[in-house]
């Protein structure tokens, strides 16, 4: 019938478009699940690190860490971590604007900025918005490695070291759960002291072969197991973020399509009318 | 039965071991290491190498680091493994790379054209455009 060719014409891409979303949405599932699996396993590591860290700390208290020192800030490093592709929702534009607000309170204070991007929405954030981007990183795929991480994470330690930045801070979605993820700011240097039960420890390691070059490599260590926390966990946030845009999308596809139907079958119901009463008008004419 | 350890080895990626152990073998900076159940609080950074565990009951289990650290407390072992081998130039090479993206990225803005930021920037110029005609056009009327 010619009339509703257009209309079904329509509907038939809305429901390609469904059938795209739907598994999308599917797949997004299977990673989050996946994604949560990685992120609850470096979880171990970090904080075995942070236990060893803390109590060399206070072993060694005649040597601090630059890593450990609080200095004046006359310019922060932040890590920025965003997901490589869209259709996630606002998670990556909710965090860059998070991001634009601390740049901007930074640069009240006097206090410059520079960035590291990971992840190629971060890359194309600070294409736009401007900023020092010292060093980027993306394509890290679903399953990230840690050694692909390493080297930008080395450009800003680097700079921490050669007293270029004060402050080294990291920003990424944190997954609260499915269907809450917020930005979240974490400072990564100078580790904040803590104050716990290892100050009461009486015992110290043997240190083979020396406290400080152990100090040095796990605090390296830590700052990177953090960041890579930080991308595994943005990871989940994603997929839970897809999952969740897919859904409406496809709910507001099935929505759409049942409207189309309603039009479609009226269109069809009036031109049979129409059909009907020209028949009856030309049988009473003859 | 023999006496017994808990250890634990953990990478950035992955929980690799966990699990009682009767004896640890590890090389480590300062040559190769046994660690028995009891040993005395130790930290020592490994070499690349392979960690042999002997688990409760005699089995024996062979895990390959690429270097990392062990350390050793009385009730506890761990093995803090990394994933990437790990060298200064290696590291070296992969911040240069890092650095080298970010010139690149910030060089080829043009070269790499974003069309879903040009789409949106056009769908915003478009509405922009609309509002100014409406707005002659009321001004036109009075």
């Amino acid at each position: 019938m010619a009339v509703g060719k257009e209309i079904k014409e329509q509907i038939s891409s809305v429901q390609s478009t469904q059938k795209i979303t739907s598994a999308m949405e599917k797949v997004a599932v299977s990673k989050m699940r996946r994604a949560q699996l990685r992120m609850q396993q470096s979880r171990p590591y970090a904080d075995k690190i942070r236990s060893v860290i803390g109590h060399l700390a206070n072993a060694t208290s005649e040597y601090r860490h630059r890593y450990l020192q609080d200095r004046d800030v006359k310019r922060v490093g932040y890590i920025v971590v965003s997901s490589d592709r869209g259709l996630c929702g606002g998670l990556n534009n909710n965090m860059f604007k998070r991001l634009a607000q601390q740049t901007k309170e930074w640069e009240e204070k006097g206090v410059e900025v520079d960035f590291a991007a990971i992840g190629s929405k971060a890359g194309l954030f600070f294409s736009s918005f401007g900023g020092n981007v010292v060093a980027s990183q993306s394509h890290l795929g679903d399953a990230p490695e840690l050694q692909s991480l390493i080297g930008a994470v080395k450009v800003m330690l680097d700079a921490f070291d050669d007293g270029k930045i004060d402050r080294l801070f990291i920003i990424h979605n944190r997954f609260v759960n499915t269907m809450t993820q917020s930005p979240e700011t974490v400072q990564l240097l100078p580790l904040k002291a803590q104050e716990d039960e290892s100050l009461k420890h009486h015992w110290d390691y043997i240190y083979e072969p020396d406290a400080k070059d152990i100090l040095e490599g796990l605090l390296v260590r830590y700052v990177e197991s953090q960041v890579y926390q930080g991308v595994v966990e943005n990871n989940a946030c994603e997929q839970a973020a897809r999952m969740l845009a897919m859904k409406n999308a496809t709910d507001n596809a099935g929505g759409m399509i049942n409207e189309l139907n309603l039009l479609y079958n009226k269109a069809r119901q009036a031109a049979i009318t129409q059909e009907i009463s020209e028949i009856v008008g030309g049988a009473a004419a003859v | 039965m023999a006496m017994t350890v808990h250890c634990d080895i953990v990478s950035a990626e992955e929980n690799l071991f966990s699990g009682l152990v009767e004896r640890i073998i590890a090389s480590g900076e300062l040559g190769d290491l046994g660690v028995e159940p009891g040993h005395a609080a130790l930290l020592s950074p490994l070499k690349p190498g392979p960690v042999r565990i002997v688990k409760q009951g005699g089995e024996e289990e062979v895990i390959y680091v690429s270097g990392g650290y062990l350390e050793v407390q009385p009730n506890s072992v761990t093995v803090l493994a990394d994933t990437a081998s790990r060298a200064d130039d290696l590291d070296e090479a992969a911040a240069l790379e890092a650095k080298r993206h970010a010139e690149q990225a910030m060089e080829n803005q043009g070269a790499d054209f974003d069309y879903s930021r040009a789409l949106t920037q056009l769908a915003e110029a478009a509405a922009q455009l609309r509002t100014i005609q409406q707005i002659r056009e009321k001004l036109g009327k009075h």
